[in-house]
This record gives C-alpha cells, sequence and structure tokens, in this order.
C-alpha cells in the first residue's frame, strides 16, 4: 500500500497559508475563512481516509501493525548518517493525524464565529494554517532532525498566535516569553539529536526503535558518561525539549502566560495538539526510553509527569481567571499522558499504560478543545476572564453550559464518559507499576473533579449577577462545533484503543479494572459534592477554607512562586553575578584593547601627517633627495 | 659623431642642464615655470640618450628611439599639465604652487 499521498495532509494547509498569507489586504475576511476552513476540510478527510485504509485494511499484517515509510534523502552526511523528509504512517501517527485535523478544522469552523470582525481576522486563519501545516508535518516526521524542524516551526506558529493582539504588552510579553523558555528547552532536544547522530550514525525512527538483537542504538548505550550511557543522556536531553512543549515542571511557566493568545488558538494550540507533542515525542521514541539503561530515561519521564499533574493541579484550585484555570487543568492532565508513559512497559498487556497515555491524549484533546471553547463563548458574551464577573450564566447561554458540563464531566472521570475510560486506563497502568505514582495520581483526579467543577458552578450556578450588557448565547457558527465536540468528548471512550494503538504494534484485550475504577470514581465523586456545597449557592465557606490553608494558598496562589524563582535566578544570579562581570571584561579588557590600537594608529597620524604638506615641490624634494641618497649608496657599494 | 667634441662635454652639459631644471622645479613657485624644469630635465635626458648611443654603440639605435619615445611622452605631459594648471586657475584664480595645497584633502 503507498501512503504516499499521505504528504498532501500537511502541504494543503501550508498552501493556504502562503495564499492567505501573502494576500491578506486583498482577500475579504469572509472569503478567507471559508479558504481556511474548506482547505483543512481537505486535509481531514484524506487523513480520515488514511485512518481507515490503515486501521482497517492494509496497516494490520498477521496481528502486527506495519510501519510504513516513504521517503526523500535531503542532505547526506555520510554513508548512513543523512537528513531524510518523508512521511512515516504507523500507529500513534494516524492517531495524531486525526486529532490534529479534527481538532483544528473545529476551531476554524469555530473562529469564524469567535474572531468576526478582527481587524486581524485573514491573518489570524493563515497562522491558523501555518500552525496546521507544521504539526501535521510534525507527527509525520520520518526522522529526529525533521521532528525538530518542524517542532520549531510549531514554536514560532505558536508565537505568531500567542502574540496575535500585539499592541497588548502583555500579549507581546507572553509570546516572547513562551518562545524563550520553549527554544532554551529545545537546546535540550537539539544536543541530544547531535549526540544520537555521532554515537548511532542514524536520525531515522525506524532504526532507533528497531529492538531485536544487534540494534545499533543497544549497541552503543555501553559507552557511558558519568555513570550513565551516552544514549540515556540522549534521551533525558531529548525529553526535556518535550517537557519545555509539553509544559511540563520545571519548564511550564510559559503555558499559563500563553493564554493572552485568542481563546480558539488556546484550544487548538495549548490544548489539545501543539502540547502533547512532547508525549508523542517520548511515545515516538518509546523503545529506546524502554530499552536503553533499563528505562532510567523513562523514569525520570513518569516523576516529571508525576509532579507536574500534582502541582498544576493544586496551582489551578486557587487560579481565578478560568483560561488560566483550564491551562493548569491541561498542564496537569498531560502529566497524566506522562506518567503513564513512563510506567509503560513494551510487550502485550504490559504496555498499558503507553497505550493509556495515548488513548488519554485522544479523549483529552476532545474535551480540552471543548471546554476551552466553552470558555472562549463565555468569555465573548460576558468580555471578562474573571471568575468573579461571572455567575449565573445557565439561564443566558444554554448550549454552551451544557457541553460545559459534559466536558468538565469527562475531565472528572465519571462513568460513560471518554475520561472516565483513559484515565482508569492510566490509573491502572500506574497501580501496577508503582504505588507512589498511583495514589498521586488519584489524588490529582480528587483535585481535578474539584476545580472542575468549582469553575463550572462559578460560571453557570452560583451568585446571580447582574450584567451590564446581557449576556447572550453564542452564534450558530461556535456553538456546532461544541456539539460536536461534546459528543466526541462522550463518544471517544468507546472506542477500544488497545486494539489500534499499542506499544509493540499488536493488539491485546484491555478491561475495566473495577476496584480501582471504584476508587477513582469516589475521589471524583468526593471532589465534585465538595465544589457543589462550595459553590452552587454563594457562601463563605471557599474563603474560610482557604484561610485556614493560610501559607499553602499563598503559594498555590502565587504559582508557587516559580516565575520569581526564574526571575531571581536569570536577573540576580545569571544577569548580575555572571553576564556583568563578563560585560565588564568585555567593554573594559577587550574593547579597551581594540581602543588602544585604534587610538594609537590616530595619535601616530596625527603627528606625522604634517609631513604631507601638500606642497608639490616638498614632495619634488623629497624624491630628489631620496634618489641622490639611493646612488650614493649605490655608487659606495658598487662602483667604489 | 661630432667632430671635436668628445663625450664628456656633451655628458657634462646635459648633467647641467638636468640640474638646472631640478633646481628649477624645486624653487620656482610658479607652476607654468616648475612645467618648464620639467621639460628641461626631459630633454637633458633625451640628448643623453642619443649621445651614448652615437658615442658608445654606433650600430644600434635603441637610443634614438627613446628619444622620440620621451619627445611623445613629454608632449601628452605637458598638454595634461597645462589642462590641469587651466582648471586649477577656475578653481582658485592663480597659479602659484602656495595656492594649491588643498591637494592634501
Amino acid at each position: 500500500m503507498d501512503f504516499t499521498y499521505t504528504i498532501l495532509i500537511p502541504l494543503i494547509p501550508l498552501a493556504i497559508f502562503l495564499l492567505l498569507g501573502i494576500n491578506y489586504n486583498k482577500i475579504k475576511p469572509s472569503v478567507s475563512g471559508v479558504i481556511g476552513s474548506l482547505g483543512l476540510f481537505t486535509s481531514l478527510s484524506l487523513s480520515y481516509y488514511t485512518a481507515y485504509q490503515y486501521f482497517f485494511v492494509v496497516g494490520k499484517v498477521d496481528g502486527v501493525y506495519q510501519t510504513f515509510v516513504q521517503k526523500w534523502r535531503w542532505m547526506s552526511f555520510t554513508d548512513s548518517l543523512s537528513i531524510d523528509m518523508g512521511v512515516l504512517i504507523d500507529q500513534i501517527s494516524v492517531m495524531m493525524l486525526i486529532v490534529v485535523t479534527t481538532i483544528s478544522f473545529v476551531v476554524h469552523i469555530y473562529s469564524r464565529g469567535y474572531m468576526k470582525g478582527d481587524p486581524g481576522y485573514t491573518k489570524f486563519f493563515a497562522f491558523l494554517s501555518l500552525f496546521t501545516f507544521s504539526m501535521l508535518g510534525l507527527v509525520l516526521a520520518t526522522n529526529l532532525f525533521q521532528i525538530y524542524i518542524f517542532w520549531e516551526l510549531v514554536g514560532v506558529s505558536s508565537f505568531l498566535l500567542i502574540g496575535f493582539y500585539y499592541t497588548k504588552p502583555s500579549a507581546v510579553a507572553a509570546a516572547k516569553k513562551a518562545f524563550i523558555v520553549t527554544r532554551f528547552a529545545d537546546l535540550g532536544f537539539l544536543i541530544g539529536i547531535l549526540i544520537i547522530g555521532f554515537y548511532t550514525g542514524t536520525f531515522d525512527f525506524e532504526t532507533l526503535n528497531a529492538v531485536d538483537s544487534g540494534n545499533l542504538v543497544l549497541d552503543w548505550a555501553s559507552t557511558s558518561f558519568m555513570g550513565l550511557s551516552v544514549v540515556a543522556w540522549a534521551l533525558i536531553l531529548i525529553f526535556m525539549g518535550g517537557a519545555g512543549k509539553s509544559a511540563m515542571f520545571p519548564l511550564h511557566i510559559w503555558l499559563p502566560d500563553a493564554m493572552e493568545g485568542p481563546t480558539p488558538v488556546s484550544a487548538l494550540i495549548h490544548a489539545a495538539t501543539m502540547v502533547v507533542a512532547g508525549v508523542y515525542l517520548v511515545a515516538r521514541l518509546f523503545p529506546m526510553y524502554y530499552f536503553v539503561e533499563d528505562g532510567f530515561a523513562l523514569n525520570i519521564v513518569a516523576w516529571v509527569g508525576a509532579i507536574s499533574a500534582l502541582i498544576a493541579a493544586i496551582i489551578a484550585l486557587t487560579q481565578t481567571d478560568i483560561k488560566r484555570v483550564l491551562a493548569f487543568s491541561t498542564m496537569s492532565q498531560i502529566g497524566y499522558m506522562m506518567l503513564a508513559l513512563g510506567v509503560s512497559s513494551y510487550e502485550g498487556h504490559d504496555g498499558l499504560g503507553y497505550m493509556a497515555s495515548m488513548f488519554h491524549l485522544f479523549t483529552h484533546s476532545m474535551f480540552k478543545a471543548l471546554l476551552f471553547l466553552g470558555a472562549g463563548s463565555i468569555i465573548h458574551a460576558v468580555h471578562s476572564n474573571y471568575l468573579q464577573d461571572m455567575g449565573g450564566l445557565r439561564k443566558y447561554m444554554p448550549i454552551t453550559h451544557i457541553t460545559f458540563l459534559i466536558a468538565a464531566l469527562s475531565i472528572s472521570g465519571v462513568p460513560g464518559f471518554a475520561g472516565f475510560f483513559s484515565k482508569d486506563e492510566i490509573l491502572v497502568a500506574a497501580y501496577e507499576h508503582n504505588k507512589i505514582i498511583y495514589f498521586i495520581s488519584v489524588f490529582v483526579a480528587g483535585l481535578t473533579a474539584f476545580y472542575m467543577f468549582r469553575l463550572y458552578f462559578g460560571i453557570f450556578w452560583g451568585k446571580d449577577k447582574t450584567y451590564e450588557h446581557l449576556p447572550h448565547e453564542s452564534p450558530k457558527s461556535m456553538t456546532i462545533p461544541l456539539m460536536f465536540l461534546a459528543f466526541m468528548s462522550v463518544a471517544a471512550g468507546y472506542i477500544h484503543f488497545s486494539e489500534y494503538v499499542t506499544a509493540d504494534h499488536q493488539s491485546f484485550e484491555a478491561h475495566l479494572n473495577y476496584p480501582l475504577a471504584a476508587i477513582a470514581v469516589g475521589v471524583g465523586m468526593i471532589g465534585i459534592i465538595i465544589a457543589y456545597i462550595f459553590y452552587k449557592k454563594p457562601n463563605d465557606l471557599p474563603d474560610k477554607v482557604s484561610k485556614s490553608f493560610g501559607r499553602l494558598y499563598t503559594w498555590a496562589y502565587h504559582k508557587f512562586y516559580i516565575d520569581e524563582v526564574y526571575m531571581f535566578i536569570t536577573k540576580e544570579i545569571i544577569f548580575k553575578r555572571i553576564s556583568t562581570p563578563f560585560a565588564w571584561f568585555d567593554k573594559k579588557v577587550v574593547d579597551k584593547t581594540m581602543d588602544l590600537v585604534g587610538d594609537s594608529v590616530v595619535t601616530t597620524s596625527e603627528k606625522i601627517k604634517g609631513l604631507q604638506s601638500g606642497k608639490v615641490q616638498d614632495y619634488a624634494f623629497a624624491f630628489v633627495a631620496g634618489a641622490v641618497v639611493l646612488a650614493m649608496i649605490f655608487i659606495y657599494n658598487w662602483i667604489i | 659623431m661630432i667632430q671635436g667634441i668628445t663625450i664628456y662635454e656633451i655628458l657634462t652639459l646635459t648633467t647641467i642642464i638636468f640640474f638646472i631644471g631640478v633646481y628649477g622645479f624645486l624653487t620656482r613657485k610658479n607652476l607654468i615655470t616648475m612645467l618648464l624644469s620639467i621639460e628641461l630635465i626631459l630633454n637633458a635626458s633625451a640628448v643623453n640618450f642619443v649621445v651614448i648611443n652615437t658615442y658608445l654603440y654606433p650600430e644600434s639605435l635603441q637610443g634614438v628611439f627613446f628619444s622620440i619615445f620621451i619627445i611623445a611622452v613629454a608632449a601628452a605631459e605637458t598638454a595634461l599639465a597645462v589642462a590641469i594648471i587651466i582648471n586649477l586657475y577656475k578653481l582658485v584664480t592663480s597659479v602659484e604652487v602656495e595656492d594649491t595645497e588643498v591637494m592634501k584633502y
């Protein structure tokens, strides 16, 4: 089966980007929205066709899912080491194709309503297309270098879209922050890639992930550096890049600020697609993570995921900006995916964590995009991001209310909704592997339910506020995507993921583990009930409880001062203690030496410039005198 | 070959003419007279070429050819120098060499 046509899936959005970007002054907003959506619809159809072909027709041979690679050599360094461009079709890339094109299409439709009347309407759609192109290219990448190129492209489009309202200083600052933090993380990624290229002589995923005996990578794993093999170091560094993109602790500081961008962007990039790129990267290299050094790097992934999930969930409890709550919730859920990957094994049912992580990635992208789009709809109506400006909105916005409720139930893991199934698999995987991580995840599940319903009750119930402008339901172009995603937030859970996406490319049967599921549901219910008591009717309970937590509450409210720690490290330590002496050395020593050379030339020439009088006769005299002297020397030496 | 006149006498004469030219070039303040001095220097060397050719190597003619070259170059040089002097005169209304110090800028 030839999957070469899949190259069109990223190329169509690229063409749309160029079309809209070059002519953005000439194309009418109403037209550009249609062009963008239609182009994406083509990509969407192609992706669904690919998925159908792969999963149901040709993908599975003798119970094993095949990998289809189509690549072209782009730059070659040595015989084995070259950079290729191409498409790689396997289980996770096909799954990601579906996620990216679906969410992107929904966001396109939604944006036609949300961005209506914005002066940068066409530009917005151009950027959306650029992002979609980069993300699809990342998903289809065949080697580490290709993924790195698209990784950076994704970073650029994220930068452009966060800073979309570029007249707002806070948006500009947020865009810069996101770019610099992820760039810093990508430095680790790049070093990791170079180490892998140097020691294994290949960037190719297929070669790197081949786990049978005689594998290049495992051969090289014996070269060690500081007690750990170089390949393990490379994997840790690559994970650093992934952690930066996926907003894992401690590189998560850019994500909450990134909420300055338009809300559809937050839904597309900072909830469903770009931020899971890190998860995708680890999943892509999963055999390496698992087999090199007995999964040392994988353990780091698990712990970083667990810690991020916990910290983000605690911070989310205290925030009042609804988009920031959702941002921290995203970070916490990605932490779940990371920890699920981290606790996974490779073969058969032991690979449950891997499958659970991908499953959660899939369902999370649906309900988190729904939550963000719902938040966008609310912000559209109320013109504020803050919880205290909302309340009693269920009467005004029935569709948003119902869809938001479905998403909240889904993320809280209420049985019957998509989030329940995927989260249950993660908890089972964690339980089988590492009890501490399991307890953290269960605790986080409770926190998740609580903060989601704190939002829900705060927005749609709570105090009956009087609004200056009466809020009204959003237009059809915004509510239809909401309804579609609400449907997906339920339906996605009923896909038998273990049949389609697994670590060792073979299907296995995954069952609900009823005792563990019951515990998780119980904890979730407790969270929901507490939220109900606190926020259903306005009362002073929340204040009392937050006071009783005292300092912990203040800390969480200020995001554990991690931003301040970064500021301290960069400003006080790096700038003041390291950069300033260097700058002094540069200015006083290096520059001064060069100045001295220049100055001495100037002073010397100042002194001798009198010789150059400008009088013809002086020059002639010097010439004659010189000739006479030369003649005398000549005569003295050779004649006499 | 001129009867009764030796090469030494002629070379002495041309040396005198040459140094008169050098002296004139170094001391005169007027550009035109400086140009005349240069002509003297050139003429002295042209005569030298011819004389040495005639007295020492009578069988060849290179020296004579060289003197013709020198005359041609001198003519071209004079034309150029006069053109420069005329332009300079338009600029500073003078042909005195002290007024041409702007050259150094």
